[in-house]
């Protein structure tokens, strides 16, 4: 797990420069939530991923599943 | 699913609060279904996962409070029982084979696509607590805030697991350097043990009902 003295750099063209040790300015890549500018390039594949499963169409067993709830209510 | 239906009776709620609850339930099973299989790798885990989760919403809904964020109540008793399953289980992050044939469209002017397959291995590798702060706020779009109250704790503890997530991550994502698909790595197994005993001890918890 690379942690600790090395830090990774974003170019505008979100390319990946991997600096090990530097210690200034920490805030300036500091991430924010969900893909944006500036972002690593898999960052959106992250999300893509997420968004696969979402869209996917639900499985029968959750429908039953919902309709169970109401009548064991 | 062998899990045990939920506790009736429950204590009496309007009929629209009722109502209300159970359709924003409904609307927020793709989102525990996206959660969860980003948690663990296998897709009939992870709705398994999801189901047992709607159950213990259900038998809980008394201690939902209505207007509040559903998909962070839910994703909070999610998570705990996913922990707990793992611990129990020791279930693993199996590679989803399903994904394995999506391509994503690389963005203009870049050569390599990112498999969605690999993306999903490389986060299967990052410990449990590391793994779930990226997705809730790399994937999920929650706000660090948000992440911190649903895994109980500090917001800067969130930062921290992302910033460390995305570093692993775009190093191996970078280098081409992605784990083999079953995990058989042991000594990325056994870091994800470790991490996740040291999250079962206590840390990584938090109630459904703030």
């Amino acid at each position: 797990m690379p942690d600790g003295g090395s830090r990774l750099l974003y170019t505008r063209g979100q390319q990946l420069h991997f600096m090990a040790g530097g210690k200034k300015d920490k805030k300036g890549m500091s991430p924010k939530s969900g893909p944006k500018p500036g972002d690593p390039e898999w960052a959106a594949g992250l999300k893509r991923l997420y968004d696969s499963v979402v869209e996917e169409p639900l499985p029968d067993a959750f429908t039953d599943l919902l309709k169970k709830l109401d009548a064991a209510d | 699913m062998n899990k045990p239906m939920p506790r009736p009776p429950l204590p009496e709620r309007s009929a629209d609060e009722k109502r209300a609850f159970k359709r924003e339930l409904t609307e927020v099973v793709p989102h525990l279904r996206a959660f969860a299989r980003g948690l663990c790798g296998r897709p009939d885990m992870a709705d398994d996962l999801v189901q047992e989760t709607l159950l213990k919403a259900w038998a809980a809904q008394d201690r939902f409070e209505p207007g509040t964020s559903m998909r962070a109540w839910t994703f909070v008793i999610l998570r705990n029982a996913y922990l707990t399953d793992m611990r129990r289980n020791r279930f693993r992050g199996d590679y989803d084979e399903t994904v394995a044939e999506r391509v994503l469209i690389a963005p203009a002017g870049q050569e390599e696509p990112i498999h969605l397959s690999d993306m999903h291995r490389a986060l299967l590798t990052l410990p449990p607590e590391r793994r779930e702060a990226l997705l809730l706020v790399g994937a999920g779009g929650f706000s660090y805030e948000e992440a911190a109250s649903i895994c109980g704790c500090a917001v800067g503890t969130i930062k921290s697991r992302v910033g460390r997530a995305r570093a692993a991550l775009t190093v191996m994502i970078e280098e081409g350097n992605i784990p083999d698909r079953t995990l058989a790595d042991p000594a990325a197994h056994r870091a994800i043990l470790e991490e996740l005993d040291e999250v079962a001890a206590g840390h990584g918890r938090s109630v459904a009902t703030r």
